[in-house]
This record gives structure tokens, sequence and C-alpha cells, in this order.
């Protein structure tokens, strides 16, 4: 049923169509309006059974899900931010043991400077965590993905995470095709696990395991987000059968053909984009965006063959790995290895800094004439850089730099010291 | 088991045995520190001397001879077994435990087990008591343990969220008094003077400084949860009789089990038994139990000793005594005042004497 609905109240009203059996609750923003309606759900009784536990930590939040995932119970989490950080190790230890939990991820910048506002850093942080991530693009596909990340999870009995941009996405109020209780139980499955604590057939999770197997069981996790490069579109299409629309699967395109210049994104900022390509096409520009959804695993194979024909490719990404440059761009080079194909990233949003259409179009405009630096920080206020520079060479006892930036732009009513 | 069920069911049993022996026999065995079990009527004999017992952590485990910590987690989870009919799920922190029973690709553990990290242990138990209740599986019960370091230290965070919002776990802590799966390091309940890894004996002060740590019993009581105990492996018959206890609650209960450790402690592992007698008939370990945040019951000392006994057998306490003459006068003899003061303090503290009145704050 078509709603206008703010996009935290989709995504849970659609992961209580899922039937979680336990769900965790902690606050950060922006994940907060998603736990909080899921716990109005349960406490009305629309979802039941299910076991909504107020928890004293993220750390607690992924720990509880693990427990509940071991015993059978479809369990359900979200977080954001230093609230993943928080629950890292337990985020590796869930995907460790195989446990299929579906967390939703909304995105925000991590700190220092604390920053609640969106960006990728955080999902960036875990990429390596063995967990499925998927990027959705709208609110529609947000909620869309989290009916097809408990499926997924369940099948391959691996953790899923559903990322959505903070407040661009979850505090949006748009239209949402929500779907009805038998749709979503006629396309999802009861939890049946694959392992489980049983006092009737009694086995041991979590054993340590030394140099002899430790490799051997690694490669076999590696094995199944490698298989999940099948699910995922399998399931997207299985699901645009039943449902009646596209949603998933791993990366879309858009106006890709004959393109000279093809723009990689993740989330949202592809409507921006998309926005500035139909002006730049208009203009004769040959150029289109390839929206990835499966971030990890990477469909290698699949980017490759989207971006093989264009002459050069431009990342944009909302996270950056200090001292070195783009994520995501790295991923997207190593799928082009062997090819002339040329990568340059721009890193832009940062902390929930706008990326206007204006500055996007410079940047592709000039990537398309060929001259686009390899590095683009989007409108990075280098007077400001400058400033805190020239403190920091002239005074030793500088003071913090956010504090100082923040005196520099007048943000901070005091003044200068 | 307060000392007084110990008195009246002594009283009872030596009725019976002087009916069949005309003998009168002492519960407690004269000249040793083992608490009688084979003259005891079979049914009232320990879950360990049933030949049905469920062997939870069974042989073949890595454990360090005359661990206390593999004896307490077989007396442990083996009542629990009794007490709810073999329906226990049972969750583990990292840690000895945990790594000396699950080798891989070997398990020792019969019952269903679950390591996740070393800090979580509440947590988890909270999500596999979820999924439970959920499940409308209200016959099977959650046993989560830890040592001291996992309980005190990393996991107590944790261990709080699930106290204060009552989830239906027994949590057991079994307390060996430092991080000794990494080698002997100080925790939250390494007590003062003694020696660790990084409280090396050594300067000014050695050993562990006095004036730190935390009581987690007490912390837990200020929960206000349904249950808390302590015990040590010296007196199975309480042991086992204080997880009954508790698997009669619903809601959050803790346990926090006394257990030597020769390699930690530098001592015999013939010991470990007698250690754990002596830090209860000292005074320095308090054997207690507590509802809902006010003490119950306290077991009495039985033959007090002064602390000195239970330092002396101590490697790690071997720097308050003289290396030539180590029966003879304390080295230190202010720090062993001070570890004495702390006994005499519990033992006032908890009524542990029949003379000392209990004031129990």
């Amino acid at each position: 049923m078509l709603r206008q609905i703010e996009g935290s109240r989709a995504v849970a009203e659609t992961v209580a169509l899922c039937r979680p059996e336990v769900v965790c609750a902690y606050p950060i923003s922006p994940q907060t309006h998603i736990i909080e309606a899921i716990g109005v759900l349960v406490r009305t009784g629309d979802l039941s059974p299910c076991e909504f536990i107020n928890v004293e930590s993220e750390f607690a939040a992924m720990s509880v899900s693990i427990g509940a995932s071991a015993t059978g119970a479809r369990s359900y989490t979200a977080t954001a931010s230093q609230g993943l950080l928080f629950m890292i190790e337990a985020v590796y230890n869930a995907a460790g043991l195989g446990l299929p939990v579906v967390m939703t991820l909304a995105n925000r910048a991590i700190g220092a400077p604390i920053n609640i506002w969106n960006d990728h850093s955080d999902a960036m942080a875990v990429r390596d965590s063995g967990w499925i991530q998927l990027f959705a693009e709208t609110n529609q596909e947000a909620a869309d993905l989290h009916i097809q990340a408990f499926r997924l999870a369940e099948e391959l009995s691996l953790p899923v995470m559903v990322c959505m941009d903070g407040f661009i996405l979850t505090h949006a109020i748009e239209q949402v095709d929500l779907p009805t209780q038998a749709q979503v139980d006629a396309f999802l499955p009861p939890y049946e696990p694959r392992q489980v604590l049983d006092p009737e057939d009694p086995v041991s999770i979590g054993a340590m395991v030394g140099p002899e197997a430790f490799e051997e069981v690694r490669y076999l996790a590696h094995l199944r987000q490698i298989q999940a490069l099948e699910s995922i579109p399998a399931i997207a299409q299985d699901f645009s059968r039943q449902f009646g629309r596209e949603s998933g699967g791993l990366l879309h395109r858009y106006r890709c053909e004959d393109a000279e210049t093809i723009v990689v994104a993740l989330g949202s900022v592809l409507g921006t984009i998309k926005d500035v390509i139909d002006e730049l096409r208009d203009e004769g520009i040959r150029i289109g965006v390839v929206g990835i959804t499966s971030f990890r695993p990477f469909p290698g194979d699949a980017v490759r063959e989207a971006l093989q024909s264009a002459d050069r490719v431009i990342v944009v990404e909302k996270a950056f790995s200090v001292g070195f440059g783009g994520v995501l761009s790295t991923d997207v080079a190593m799928s082009l290895t062997g090819l002339t194909v040329g990568v340059s990233t721009i890193v832009a949003g940062l902390g929930g800094r706008p990326i206007t259409g204006a500055s996007l179009r410079v940047q592709f405009e000039a990537a398309s004439r060929g001259d686009m630096d390899q590095l683009v920080f989007l409108d990075l206020d280098h007077a400001l850089i400058e400033q805190e520079l020239a403190r920091r060479s002239t005074v030793r006892r500088s003071g913090p730099t956010a504090e100082n930036v923040l005196r520099d732009v007048g943000a901070v009513s005091s003044g200068p010291i | 088991m307060t000392d007084t069920t110990d008195r009246s069911d002594t009283a009872e049993l030596e009725s019976k045995l002087a009916e069949a022996t005309s003998a009168p026999v002492k519960f407690y065995q004269v000249g040793s520190f083992a608490v009688g079990n084979r003259l005891v009527d079979p049914s009232r004999r320990t879950v360990q001397s049933d030949l049905e017992r469920t062997n939870s952590l069974d042989s073949g485990h890595r454990a360090c001879q005359g661990c206390g910590e593999a004896l307490g987690a077989r007396y442990a989870l083996d009542a629990a077994m009794r007490a709810t009919d073999g329906k226990l799920i049972a969750v583990n922190a990292t840690g000895c435990l945990e790594v000396f029973s699950t080798p891989y690709p070997e398990t020792s553990w019969r019952v269903p087990w679950l390591h996740s990290l070393f800090g979580n242990a509440p947590s988890v138990a909270t999500g596999v008591a979820a999924a439970l209740r959920v499940k409308g599986r209200s016959d099977v019960r959650v046993v989560s343990q830890a040592g001291d370091g996992g309980t005190v230290d990393i996991g107590f965070g944790s261990l709080s969220g699930m106290f204060e919002r009552n989830d239906d776990v027994l949590f057991i802590c079994y307390d060996n008094e430092a991080y000794m799966n990494t080698g002997v390091q100080r925790s939250g309940a390494t007590p003062p003077a003694a020696r660790t890894a990084t409280t090396e004996a050594v300067g000014q002060r050695p050993g562990a400084p006095f004036g730190q740590g935390k009581n987690l019993p007490l912390l837990a009581m200020a929960h206000e949860i349904p249950y808390v105990a302590t015990a040590t492996v010296a007196d199975l018959h309480d042991l086992e009789a204080k997880v009954e206890r508790a698997m009669t609650f619903r809601g959050a209960r803790y346990l926090h089990l006394f257990v030597p450790c020769p390699l930690g402690w530098g001592a015999a592992s013939s010991d470990t038994i007698r250690l754990a007698r002596l830090a209860k008939e000292s005074g320095l370990f308090p054997v207690f139990e507590a509802e809902h945040g006010v003490v119950t019951a306290a077991s009495k000392i039985r033959r007090q000793v002064p602390v000195e006994d239970y330092l002396r057998p101590q490697g790690r306490y071997r720097h308050l005594f003289d290396r030539e003459n180590p029966d003879g006068p304390p080295a230190l003899p202010e720090v062993v005042a001070q570890l004495q003061a702390i006994a005499d303090r519990n033992i006032a503290r908890f009524g542990l004497l029949e003379d000392v009145p209990a004031e129990v704050r």
C-alpha cells in the first residue's frame, strides 16, 4: 500500500512484517526512530511474539542478538556510527559464528569531532567484518532490502547489514509502497537455523580454532560471501516477481550505454548524481552512473562488466581512508585490473555536508575533459585549512583543531582565543 | 546451605548413624578439610557422587592439574543440570574455561554451549533467554559463566545490564583473582599484596595495592536481584545447594565461586581444596547468600585460622615471608596485619563467627 511515511517508520513497519522474534534497542541518532517504532508495534501486539529488549549498550545489542540467533530466534537490531564501533567486536563475532542477524545501519559520521550527520565512515569501518552490506538508494529500497536481507541472511547463515543514509533517508518523509503481511510471509519462510542451542542435541558453538584450521574456517566464510553474489540477484529477481518492483540486486546502471565517463556511488547520493547526469546528457556529454547495492560481497565481475567500456570512472564516496584516499575506489580500481580505465575519487558529503548537483557538475565536466584531479575533496574550504595550518606552524600550543576551525568559520560565539 | 541447616542435617544424620553404628559421626571429617559424603544417606549425597551425574564438563579437557575452575564448573553445571532435568544452555566468556574445554575440534561440553566474546557473556545469555521465552520454552534454563576478569572488569557493564533487566539467567563467576589465561595479570578481583605479572613483588609496596578492587557479590546485591550467593570449591554440599536454590528463582541470579588457581597462585596442585577452605575459614572469603539485596545467611567459620595460614602456601604472597625461613615470622608483618584486618572486617560484617552478631550492611 502506498503511504506517505518517514523512512525510519517504513523500515520499522517492514521489519515488523518480517516477524523478528528478538529485537534489541539502544538509542543512537539517526536510527532511533526505527527502534522506537518497532517498540510500539511490540507493545500494541501488532508484532507478536517478539521480545523487545532495552539493552545497556550497542555491544550488548549485538551480543543479545548473537545469543538469540544461536537459540533459533530471528534477531534484529539497528545502530549507527559510534554505536557500530562500540559493538564492533560482536559484529565480527556474529559473522564469524555465521549467525543470520539483520541490522539496519543508519549511516552517520564517526568522531572525533563528534558529528551526528550522514556519511559512510561507519559502514566502511566494518567492511571486512564478514557481514553482507547492502546500500539503499531510496526509502522504498531501504524497506524492500530488509525483507530480502532476512531471506538472504537465513539462506546463507550470514549476518546482513542494510545501510541507509542517516537523516537523508531515515528522516525523509516520502512515498513508500509497504507490502502486506501475506506478501512478506509468502516471500520469507520461518527461520530454520543451521546451528542451534538445543538441550536435546547439544553442540558447542564458538570453539577455539588454532592455526591448523583457522584459515579453512575463514575461507569458508569467504566462500559463503561469494555464494551471496549469486543469491543476492536471485532473491532480488524473486522479489520483483512477487512484489512487482525492482529493488536490491548487486548494482544498478543508469544511462551507461555508450558512456565515456561513468560515476560510481553508494546510497542516496545516486539521486543527485542522476539529476546531474540527465543535465549533462542533455548537453551531449556521454556520462552515466553505476549505483552499487551490494558493497560486501563486492561484485567485482559485475562492476568490471559495467565499467570496462568507459574511458574513465569517477567514484563519489562519503568516506575515505585517512592517509590514503578512496575506499570504494580501491575496490573499483581492483575490479578494473588490466584495463586502461582511469579511476579518480571525489570525497564528498562528510559529516552531512550537502552534496550539491552544482558542485558535482563542475567535477564531472572537468573529468569529461580529462582534467579532474585523482583525488578531490568536494567543496573543501581551502582558506580555512590554510588558517589552521598557519596557526599550527607558528604556535606550539595551537589548541584543538576542531574548535579552532569552528571559531574561524564563526560558529563559536566566543571568537578567537 | 546455611550452617544451621548443616547442623540440623548433621544432627539428623548423626542420629541415623548412631542407630546403625552406635558411634557419632561428624559431617566434617576429623583431621581433614574434606566435607564428608560417603557416610551420608545416598539420597543426600552430592550430585558429583551420583553415577548418573551428567558430566556437563566431561573429562579429557586441558585444564591444569588441580584447577579450581574446572572443578567448580563441573560441580556447578552438573548441579544445574540436575535442577533443570537436563534442560540447560550454557554461555561462556572467553578465558581459561573456554580455552581448555574446546580446543578445536574437541569439546568437553555435554550441554549446549555458546562462546562469543570475553566481555559479553551476560548479554549473550540474555539473548538466549529471550529466544527461549519467545518460543515458550520456559522449561529450558540459562547459565552464563566467566572468570573474574570477564565478570568484574571487561564484562561488568554487560553483567550490570543483565542484572538490572532481571533477565532469567544464572551468572556464575569463577573467581581465581587474576587473569590466568593470559598469564596471571591483575584484575579488579585481585586481592591486595598478591603478586601478579602486572603487580610484581618488587619495589616499596610489592604486590597488588591496598584500597583497590571490587566486591562483585555486594555490587550484585545492589541491583536487588532475586538471588546472590558466594561459595567455594571446598564445600561441595554448599555449592550444589546454592546452585539448586538459584534455579528455584526466575530472573537474574549471581553465584560467585571461589576457585584457587595453582598456576597463578604459585600453589601446589594438591592444595586447591585446602586453600579454598582456608580462605573461608580465615574470613578472607565470606560465604553467604542474599535475596533481593538482603543477606539471608552466612556460613559460619568452623575453625578460625589466621590469614597467615592461608597466605604461606601461596607463591603470590611469598614476598610477605622470609625466603630463608619461610615458616618463621613474616618479613612484612604490617602487610599481613592489613590482610588480617580485611578478614576481621568480613567476619564482623557478615557475622562469620558464632559470637559475632550478624551486622550486615
